[in-house]
């Protein structure tokens, strides 16, 4: 071990000592590269939600308990979603606008999910509560505010969503998200993240 | 910086950052070309390590405050929840958790090297004295982080500390108080130590960058303790000679620490920190972590009141002492000698004071009255007090005749039965230990420098190792101190 | 300088005959059982050095000793049911990789119910568990933990493995240690002999203080008193020993539900580092070979 490294160099030799140098020297750079990389993936990876907050990502809302022409509010994981329970005049409204002078068009029943049996509950709307523009949660019927189309009002920027959460007037660009969720029964959902 | 600057900027912006702020040329200059002696051996490489210790304990530290609360009521459970729900938490507790124990091997070697290799005489007493401040530093940082998880022993261990500062005279109960911020450990103790097991990392990489100044004022030190003659002869710049050098000791030092993250995490953990913290039940044995168990045994050495002094403010002040006595240790060694490879009496006397400090980790870590071996066989005492009032003692080796000899004594005698046991306690060794402790430093040090004969030693660096590669190996390396074969 | 050599040399001797008698009489037993001598199953622990595994059937033996035993008097706050079927977990099913979905978990859970309040009126009210709640506490407060039990509150077993000197062993060893006190030894009433608790039985025993019997006194009742007390559901006989394995084997994951992750984990960053050392060490031959040093 402590002879053959440090012979003494000839012309060839040396020459040859210089390639095998520069291969342990770079093969020594490289594992220390990837050592570091691993390592920060930790390190990164600590930030994202831990296991208890990811258990808490979905709900289930029992939707025979929200007043007709109301809504509930419910928190999943600190985001909220609106669960309204439509009046007929206020699912009629909805669906007697002209889906093409929307800014973000959609049908009503597009906005909707089906019950356990297959058919559409249009009574029941669940949608986020977070207004497109940014961010912040719109007033609606128990606030007693709902903008000019029935459905809800973002007292941020004056954003107007319709009875369906479409935006119709103001400065969001999209309509109120749809969450993921599935009816479990004819009343009870189940809302995820 | 020992001599010139040899850096030059070479492209366009380099030359323009280096005439406004010339950070690449301090880079360069005490990382890149500092000359450092050729012969420095592995035990050098623990300032490397230390360094790196540091940045661990910082980034994992940062990490952990994440995720944890400060709070009596939550403080145990957000540990919990590190451990379990957090991704790679329980990796990020466990190397914080044992990179403190990691921490302190690499430093208590740094320290015994610096004492071997006589690092702390002039001209590097500054460099030495921050070492001492940051080891002070380390020592409150890590017994303030020992508080944090509430356990049972981060709990009623904080409560001995802060009672130990209580004992002090005049000043101890107030600063106690204060430490507390209320009449027990509590919710704002462990606000404050958060907060402070927060800062003080800081503070502690403030001091080491002074030491690395002053480090690279003096320039290293050396296994022979001659200083540099010649640059060109005597040193090599530090990469990549000694950053491949250091590369390699610290990837050892990571593969022991990494055995016991992965496999031995508790290892240096107690079991009693394993239950939530109650204020009404001490557990059996309180100790502190391993690290600073010598100190402990010094504290408890000392059973005995000299004077008006009682024996537990006496305690207190040895303990205190013997770190304090590190920062006159410049001028408690008298010897003209730096390196001990050529003082032959202070190399045995300086084996003899690391196993002095070995021995009293295990005294601390033992109950003063247990023994460390038994003489004879148990027997069996009878204590009561006569019809005068005086305790007397009468000892047995039959059970049968202890028993009846206590049953003829009346009642008055308040009579009862014991196991006498005898042999050497370790209460004993820690008094002999740390009697050395301070005997060395403050007797044996100053003595030796005038009565021991030093052994010739190298006309310079380039001496000393041209001999040692060229005829053979002389025999003269020391025996504590591994060399580099070659 | 004679009196310094020969001081040191006395000390040296000292110091080494003090760690040479006591490793000796740290080898001597003084019983063949006790708190310093435990017991273990036969074959030891499946999840012991550096490569063990838990064994999922045991685990899953041990969860339901703990739940229709254990669970009565001792909480388990640190865990959750989602626990139960997490990666390495007693209920693990690679089909559902997040447990929250697992059906076998979500059944354990909705077997129990757990304290709540009612949204609409404010009541508490019991409600079915879900996968995210903690295992439910069997008393309602520490106070009525206390009250139950004779002024002590059984301790919380999330991490008991981590908390006793023994780990496993310990509570293996405890829960087979419940024996009849030997003549001469009182055991006053509410109190249980068992020779493997680190207590003491010094104030109990009437005989030889030298001969005092091991272990010490405490306030739980043999817990596993029968064989078949509890039914396994993969037919493996409830033996009282098998039992106890089984527990401690779940507690021992309780407490520890990473030590696979971490273990898998460690074999690999060992290798690493040492083909990285190796690496590193030619590296440094290399810079090192023209110096003279």
């Amino acid at each position: 071990m402590a002879e053959h490294g440090s012979s003494s160099p000839t012309a060839d030799g040396e020459h040859a000592g210089e390639t095998r140098r520069d291969f342990i020297h770079i093969a020594a750079a490289t594992v220390a590269a990837g050592g570091v990389a691993a390592v920060a993936w930790p390190f990164v990876q600590q930030l994202a939600p831990a296991a208890d907050t990811r258990a808490l990502s979905a709900a289930e809302v029992d939707v025979s308990k929200v007043p007709l022409g109301s809504e509930i509010r419910v928190l999943i994981g600190g985001v909220p979603f609106f669960v309204r329970h439509r009046t007929d005049a206020e699912i009629q409204e909805a669906r007697n606008v002209n889906i093409s002078t929307l800014r973000d068009p959609a049908t009503d029943d597009s906005r909707l999910r089906p019950l356990p049996d297959g058919k559409l509950n249009p009574s029941i709307l669940v949608t986020s509560a977070v207004c497109t523009h940014l961010g912040c949660v719109p007033l609606g019927p128990d606030n007693g505010k709902v903008g000019e189309f029935g459905g809800w009002y973002c007292p941020c920027h004056g954003s107007q969503y319709d009875t369906s959460g479409r935006i119709r007037k103001g400065p969001a660009p999209k309509n109120l998200a749809i969450p993921k969720y599935v009816y479990e029964t004819p009343t009870m959902i189940k809302i995820s993240l | 910086m020992s001599g010139p600057s040899t850096y030059e900027p070479k492209t366009g912006f380099t030359k323009w950052l280096d005439a406004r702020l010339p950070i690449v040329r301090l880079g360069y200059d005490s990382m890149i070309d500092f000359p450092t002696p050729k012969n420095l051996n592995y035990w050098w490489t623990f300032g490397g390590i230390l360094a790196l210790c540091l940045v661990i304990q910082i980034v994992t530290g940062i990490v952990l405050a994440m995720h944890y609360v400060a709070n009596t009521s939550m403080a145990f459970a957000s540990v919990q929840h590190i451990m379990r729900d957090v991704d790679f938490g329980w990796l990020v507790r466990y190397i914080h958790a044992n990179g403190a124990g990691m921490f302190f091997l690499a430093v208590y070697i740094h320290m015994f090297r610096g004492l071997y290799y006589g690092s702390y005489k002039a001209p590097r007493e500054v460099l030495w004295i921050l070492g001492v401040v940051i080891y002070l530093l380390m020592m409150a940082t890590a017994f303030m982080g020992y508080v944090l998880p509430w356990g049972q022993m981060s709990f009623h261990g904080s409560s001995v500390i802060t009672n130990l500062i209580g004992a002090l005279p005049i000043v101890g109960p107030a600063v106690k108080t204060y430490l507390l911020g209320g009449a027990a450990v509590g919710d704002p103790t462990l606000n404050r130590f958060f907060s402070l097991h927060y800062l003080l990392p800081f503070v502690i990489a403030g001091v080491v960058i002074l030491h690395i100044w002053a480090l690279h004022v003096v320039g290293n030190g050396n296994p022979t303790g001659v200083s540099v003659q010649d640059i060109k002869k005597d040193t090599v710049p530090f990469h990549p000679y000694y950053t491949v050098k250091d590369g390699f000791a610290i990837i050892l030092f990571l593969t022991m620490f990494a055995v016991f993250v992965f496999f031995f995490p508790e290892a240096m953990g107690k079991t009693d920190n394993s239950i939530e913290a109650n204020p009404l039940q001490t557990p059996a044995h309180i100790v502190p972590e391993w690290y600073l168990l010598p100190f402990y045994a010094i504290l408890k050495s000392v059973t005995f009141d000299i004077g008006p002094i009682p024996a537990k403010l006496l305690g207190v002040l040895a303990m205190f002492g013997s770190i304090l006595i590190l920062f006159a240790l410049p001028w408690l060694d008298t010897s003209k000698v730096r390196s001990m490879r050529y003082r032959p009496l202070a190399r045995q006397l300086f084996v003899l004071f690391v196993l002095a400090c070995v021995g009293l980790g295990f005294c601390g870590a033992n109950e003063p009255d247990a023994f460390v071996f038994k003489t004879g066989k148990d027997r069996l005492q009878v204590e009561y007090s006569d019809a005068n009032g005086r305790a007397q003692t009468k000892f047995f080796d039959q059970f049968s005749e202890a028993n009846a000899y206590k049953e003829s004594l009346p009642t008055a005698a308040g009579a009862s039965l014991q196991v006498a046991e005898s042999g050497f306690k370790w209460k004993w060794l820690s008094q002999i230990l740390a009697a050395y402790y301070f005997i060395y430093f403050l007797v044996l040090m100053p003595l030796l420098g005038v009565i021991e004969k030093p052994k010739p030693r190298p006309a310079s660096i380039a001496d000393s190792v041209h001999k040692r590669s060229g005829s053979g190996r002389s025999s003269s390396a020391p025996v504590a101190a591994p060399q580099h074969a070659e | 300088m004679r009196f310094i050599t020969l001081a040191a040399a006395g000390l040296a001797t000292l110091a080494l005959a003090s760690a040479g008698l006591a490793f000796a009489q740290e080898q001597r037993p003084a019983h063949e059982f006790g708190p310093e001598h435990l017991d273990e199953p036969e074959g030891g622990w499946s999840f012991e050095g550096p490569l063990g595994n838990f064994d999922q059937n045991a685990l899953q033996r041990g969860y339901k000793v703990y739940r229709e035993v254990c669970a009565s008097c001792h909480s388990m706050k640190s865990m959750s049911f989602r626990n139960l079927g997490q990666k390495g977990g007693p209920f693990y099913d690679p089909e559902f990789p997040n447990p929250n979905d697992n059906p076998r978990v979500k059944a354990l859970a909705a077997d129990l119910t757990i304290p709540a309040i009612d949204e609409e009126t404010g009541d508490e009210e019991q409600v079915p568990a879900k996968t995210s709640d903690t295992f439910p506490n069997p008393f309602k407060n520490p106070a009525a933990a206390r009250a139950s039990n004779g002024g002590i509150a059984p301790p919380d077993l999330s991490v008991i493995t981590s908390a006793r000197e023994g780990g496993a062993s310990y509570i293996y060893s405890l829960l087979t240690g419940f024996r009849d006190p030997p003549a001469g030894l009182t055991v006053n009433g509410g109190q249980h002999y068992n020779v493997f608790y680190p207590g003491d039985t010094g104030s109990q025993w009437a005989g030889d203080p030298r001969l005092k019997p091991p272990g010490g006194f405490l306030a739980m009742p043999p817990p596993l008193k029968a064989d078949g007390q509890v039914t396994f559901d993969d037919g493996t006989p409830s033996t009282v020993k098998q039992m106890s394995k089984d527990v401690a084997t779940f507690l021992a994951w309780a407490a520890d539900p990473k030590q696979e992750t971490r273990k898998q984990m460690g074999v690999g960053v060992v290798i690493y580092l040492l083909i990285f050392a190796v690496v590193v060490y030619l590296s440094y031959r290399r810079i090192w070979a023209k110096v003279e040093h």
